[in-house]
């Protein structure tokens, strides 16, 4: 299944884990997105990152992802500050296609990790059957459905070969059938030893992924659990509110 | 409408003076635009992707060059190529190759700010997944291009339109020359003046017909280009 994805084992030099955040703070303007974050992501099972509309999560992806840059604070990669890493990788929230088809855009990837052009092929072949795109190879990837298109988003993404992968809301418009096949990749590359740090909107799914849960509300992280304590036993009112269901703003 | 059906006599008779002006007319335009768009597309792709100091007055520059009189260009490419010019030592005014540089100038700002506006608005697209892929200066530029090939296209052919018609640089630096550097637009001028109307017609005819037939061969490989790559 995992056949794919690499390990920690297979990645020479230095580990981009822990990732952390210093009392990392994001404005954009006069708006603070994010206020003094201060979180660890250490290696093991997925981080899921949980939290209302504009609360932060997809910023907080990019920031760790070293995308954007803290106005205050700062976030260290294994202990260095370079945020360009070929370590990590991630799937947006909106992932945008490559003007080629949908095995272009996988070979593209591929491409630019230095994988051989004979090896790309197999490869690309083998991730779009993992996500289940195979028979769409050669459609021009704009043209695919949204969730055909997050679902290539995500195997361009594990064709980076990545230590750490994000990923913001993966399975928003996906059916039933292919959340569950998300999930099963996303299990399996964990397993394989790559870290994966995940916003969803769905609780049942935090629930069935997570190792740990990052709480966020209005740019603040509220609370930081490892998954069994907080699903069954929150600390904060605004986590339990959440989880019953209740609207936190 | 005699003078219009000389003219297409004229045409179908292959008159071998009018099959070599139409042949230098293409190559000239043709090599033109290509050369151009050497210089064009590298420039266009620089200008939407670097920030400098000063980018904005090129770009607006730029833009604004795009309405070039050929006539000024014709005198400017005079100028450098006459024997007491700076380029006066290369020896081609009133060459074939003169007239591609003055077309090729004629052309780059459009060629370059149509190139600059299609690369920039893709950059801005791609620019959160190609820096999450880690992909570098030279890989983003090639990207840029490989994708936007089929709207570069048509920065091709704005820039032969320009080419294809303008009469002014030919004439100053070409000369006119009867089987050397003679074109379409300089001879239609000329036997206007002359009188020789049905000559004249027939060629016009000719120099739409070819521009129409380039647009038309392009416009059936982008659409097949798009059907493939979206
Ligand atoms: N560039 C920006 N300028 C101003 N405000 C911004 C900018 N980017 C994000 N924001 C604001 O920051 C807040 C957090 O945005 P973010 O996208 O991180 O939220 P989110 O938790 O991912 O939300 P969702 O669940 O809807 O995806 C939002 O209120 C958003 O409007
Ligand atoms: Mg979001």
């Amino acid at each position: 299944m995992a056949n794919f994805v690499r390990g920690e084992r297979m990645h020479g030099g230095m580990s981009d884990l822990p990732i952390a955040f210093e009392r990392a703070t994001v404005r954009a303007g006069a708006v603070t997105i994010l206020d003094e974050i201060t979180l660890t992501v250490s290696p093991g099972a997925p981080t899921l990152l949980i939290g209302p509309n504009g609360s932060g999560k997809s910023t907080l992806i990019k920031l760790g992802m070293g995308l954007i840059d803290a106005s205050e604070g700062r976030v260290t990669w294994g202990g260095r500050t370079n945020a360009a890493s070929p370590r990590r990788a991630m799937v947006f929230q909106r992932p945008i296609m490559l003007r080629r088809s949908a095995v272009a855009n996988i070979e593209y990837a591929l491409a630019s990790r230095g994988v051989s052009r004979g090896e790309q092929a197999r490869r690309a072949d083998a991730l779009l059957t993992q996500v289940g795109l195979r028979h769409l190879k050669d459609r021009p990837a704009r043209r695919l459905s949204g969730g055909e298109q997050q679902r290539l988003a995500l195997a361009r993404a594990l064709a980076c070969d990545p230590e750490v992968l994000f990923l913001d809301e993966p399975t928003a418009s996906l059916d039933p059938a292919s959340t569950k096949a998300v999930e099963d990749i996303v299990r399996a590359t964990a397993d394989a030893g790559v870290k994966v740090v995940m916003a969803s909107h769905d609780l049942g799914q935090a629930k069935r992924l997570a190792g740990d849960v990052v709480f966020l509300v209005r740019g603040r992280v509220a609370e930081q659990a490892r998954s069994a304590q907080f699903f069954v036993a929150p600390a904060t009112p605004e986590a339990k509110a959440f989880l019953r269901g209740d609207l936190v703003i | 409408m005699s003078e219009g059906a000389s003219a297409l006599e004229l045409i179908f008779s292959g008159d071998s003076d009018l099959y070599s002006i139409v042949g230098l007319s293409l190559y000239v335009s043709l090599s033109a635009v290509a050369l151009a768009a050497v210089v064009g597309f590298p420039l266009g792709a620089f200008l939407a992707l670097v920030n400098f100091p000063g980018r904005s007055f090129v770009v607006v520059v730029l833009n604004a060059f795009m309405g070039l009189p050929p006539v000024v260009v014709g005198l400017a490419v005079f100028l450098l190529l006459s024997r007491s010019g700076p380029l006066g030592f290369l020896g081609i005014l009133f060459t074939p190759r003169a007239m591609i540089v003055a077309q090729a100038l004629l052309v780059l700002p459009i060629i370059a700010a149509l190139a600059r506006q299609t690369i920039e608005d893709l950059w801005t697209e791609y620019r959160d997944e190609l820096t999450a892929m880690r992909i570098g200066p030279a890989g983003r530029v090639a990207t840029l291009l490989y994708d936007a090939r089929f709207s570069l296209m048509t920065t091709l052919l704005a820039g032969f339109g320009r080419a294809a018609a303008e009469v002014g640089t030919v004439m100053i630096v070409g000369g006119n020359i009867d089987g050397f550097t003679r074109t379409m637009t300089t001879a239609i001028a000329l036997e206007t003046s002359k009188g020789d109307l049905p000559l004249a017609m027939g060629l016009g005819i000719v120099l739409i017909s070819l521009v129409i037939a380039v647009n038309g061969i392009a416009w059936g490989v982008r659409r097949y280009g798009e059907l493939r790559a979206g």
